[in-house]
């Protein structure tokens, strides 16, 4: 009982903070609303515009400047070490594992889980119910990393190929005849495969969702002018289909590839890096907040940044081609 | 949740006509495929197969679960809540139960939604409303802030929730101290989970109801303005009431997004049961009771259950605000 008033404590903490926040809004568009005439257009900017540039100002702008001057300096943030933490990164070999093992989450997990979305999104337009089994292999996606980490970590749990098996993998690895089970989270370099699945099994519903809305929206005629002219099954899906697609297959294809530079929850979660497994973004927390050498952990940021950048550009200048064909 | 954010999604036209049949009709003609629907059915239950291994587990009995295989159930159908009463409250195993750490994480994620919606809605609003010189400058900038990953702003904003920033002698963020001590006031509370989620939100939130907001009728602003009504009125009696299925879907996405954080929370909340959210609680207990099988799944589908039902129950709104502009990260 003592849990559930401290509990709804909480909870009212949460609201009074929402009630003071509408309150605060409220007053500062009173305010607001009594500018009249030549201060009238700049009182409604800095009220509408500013909040939003005060806090990406603090919360983004003046951090990627902050830590991108960090990423020279070193661990302790006072002295200038020029480009040593950046040497430390593409230099030592511990470091050229978590690159490589980077390299292939963000070129494996995106491609799996994009094909087999559209591979499902395909297949779901032949079916006449489709909707119980879209909401299943889309469920994964409200499921947190931590969680999928804890449901996944008992898939591959390991017990004694003598005893009984706790781990499905195991219990069928041993099914189909394999007797000596392997421990999967230690079998390197395989295991960042069995980790990469579980990213594969979030994203693949979002995949299949967005792929299957663009596959409905293409115009039914354009279906049927292809198959008078005889194009059909593959021939239709490679030169109709894809070509169709091919703005939101990119979408999906980047934003997946985002995700996976950044994945931290379920490396620290299922592994902590260990057994060779160790990717950039939890080697940056990991510099960062348990060995607290601020300098490397920057400069692991610098480069998941800098990675990020051709993504993005690319979306900035999609973005500004649709807004100019508008 | 970790899908990052951004771009709207181009899809093709639908045709102005209504005749819609689209591939899938056509196909459903020529190919009503039994090999498809197998196909799909056997990757639905694989897809199902480890969420539904975990709530059997946390519902197995202690012994049960930590030395025979969930599937054992259909031999041995003893099932029990015993796990959930031990890992809710706490109990001999594991001392510090769930339930402080899951009011946490309503306590972080409600005002971490509405926040940002808010200020976002505002922003919004004035970058397509407002006419004013270098507005188109500032919408890509906003959108491109995204390239800044997360991880890169962590260290500069814990240093200045505890320490304050200054510019050489000007300072920039104070340095607030409880009375008489050297922490911060902030350090145990929630407040710096709040700004940074909605730091971290922002540029995608503003993108998404721009795209909305910015495609409302030019007629009913004019209208407006020409009655003499001010920005301000016009955005609470207009925009905030015909922007509602945009806010609803970036709304879920939020919660959801913010419940099943962990790398924020880790950074700004600590362990501690005072303002720790479910998702380090659950991180926490996997690695100091890994053995523990029957509580951590029992602790993991507590977790899992509000965004389920989130999920399931709002599915329509979440998909919209998918197709609107993907997920973020």
């Amino acid at each position: 009982m003592e849990e559930v008033t401290s509990g709804l404590a909480k909870i009212g903490t949460g609201l009074a903070a929402v009630a003071i926040f509408i309150a605060l809004l409220l007053i500062v568009f009173f305010i607001g609303a009594r500018a009249r005439g030549k201060l009238q257009h700049p009182a409604a900017m800095i009220v509408f515009l500013g909040p939003a540039i005060v806090l990406l100002a603090y919360g983004l702008i003046a951090p990627a400047f902050l830590t991108t001057a960090g990423s020279f300096k070193d661990a302790t943030g006072q002295n200038w070490v020029g480009l040593a933490n950046f040497g430390w990164i593409f230099t030592t070999p511990s470091n050229r594992e978590v690159l490589l093992n980077t390299a292939l989450w963000i070129i494996i997990a995106p491609l799996v889980s994009t094909a087999l979305g559209l591979t499902l999104a395909l297949l779901l337009d032949r079916m006449r119910r489709e909707s119980i089994s879209k909401s299943l292999i889309f469920m994964p996606m409200a499921i947190s990393f931590v969680g999928a980490g804890i449901i996944w970590g008992l898939v591959y749990e390991y017990r004694d190929p003598a005893g009984a098996q706790i781990g499905l993998l195991s219990q069928i690895a041993q099914w189909i005849g394999m007797e000596d089970p392997p421990n999967w989270l230690l079998w390197q370099p395989f295991n960042n495969f069995f980790l990469m699945v579980i990213m594969i099994w979030i994203q693949v519903g979002f995949a299949m969702v967005v792929l299957s809305a663009a596959i409905k929206a293409i115009p039914g005629d354009v279906v049927e002018a292809a198959e008078l002219d005889g194009a059909t099954g593959w021939k239709l899906f490679s030169r109709v289909t894809i070509p169709m697609i091919r703005g939101t297959l990119i979408v999906v294809l980047t934003t997946i590839i985002i995700a996976v530079l950044k994945v931290f929850d379920i490396v620290r979660v299922m592994t902590n890096g260990n057994f060779g497994t160790q990717v950039v973004a939890n080697e940056m927390y990991a510099q960062s907040f348990v060995q607290f050498d601020v300098g490397r952990g920057s400069a692991l940021a610098v480069v998941l940044f800098v990675a990020v950048i051709p993504l993005i550009a690319y979306n900035v200048i999609q973005l500004r081609k649709e807004r100019t064909i508008r | 949740m970790s899908v990052e954010a951004h771009e709207i999604i181009p899809m093709p036209q639908p045709d102005p006509h209504g005749r819609q049949e689209s591939i899938p009709e056509a196909a459903k003609r020529k190919l009503s495929s039994p090999w498809a629907t197998g196909l799909v059915i056997l990757i639905t239950v694989l897809w199902t197969i480890p969420t539904f291994g975990l709530l059997v587990t946390s519902l197995r009995p202690s012994e049960q679960a930590q030395n025979t295989g969930w599937w054992t159930i259909i031999t041995d159908p003893t099932l029990t809540l015993d796990n959930y009463s031990q890992v809710i409250s706490g109990g001999s195993v594991i001392p510090n139960g769930i339930a402080p750490y899951f009011f946490n994480s309503f306590a972080i994620a409600i005002p971490a939604a509405i926040f940002p919606l808010v200020i976002a809605c505002m922003a919004a609003y004035a970058i397509a409303w407002i006419p004013f010189r270098g507005s188109t400058f500032v919408f890509f900038t906003i959108f491109a802030l995204q390239v800044i990953p997360l991880q890169m702003s962590l260290l500069p904003l814990l240093t200045m929730f505890n320490k304050g920033w200054s510019l050489g002698p000007i300072p920039i963020f104070p340095d607030l101290n409880k009375p008489g001590t050297e922490q911060s006031i902030f350090i145990g509370t929630y407040v710096p989970l709040w700004i940074a989620h909605t730091m971290f939100a922002l540029p995608l939130a503003i993108f998404l109801l721009h795209n909305f907001i910015n495609q409302l009728p030019r007629e009913l602003f004019e209208a407006a303005r020409v009655d003499g009504a001010s920005h301000f009125l016009i955005f609470r009696k207009l925009v905030l009431p015909l922007t509602v299925p945009a806010i609803a879907s970036f709304a879920i996405f939020q919660f959801l997004w913010v419940w099943n954080d962990l790398l924020v929370a880790l950074t700004f909340a600590g362990g501690t049961p005072d303002v720790a959210p479910i998702t380090a609680y659950l991180a926490n207990i996997k690695g100091s009771y890994g053995a523990q099988i029957h509580l951590i799944t029992a602790g993991a589908f507590v977790a899992i259950v509000v965004p389920l039902i989130v999920f399931f129950s709002l599915q329509r709104f979440f998909v919209r605000g998918l197709l609107a502009g993907s997920v973020k990260g």
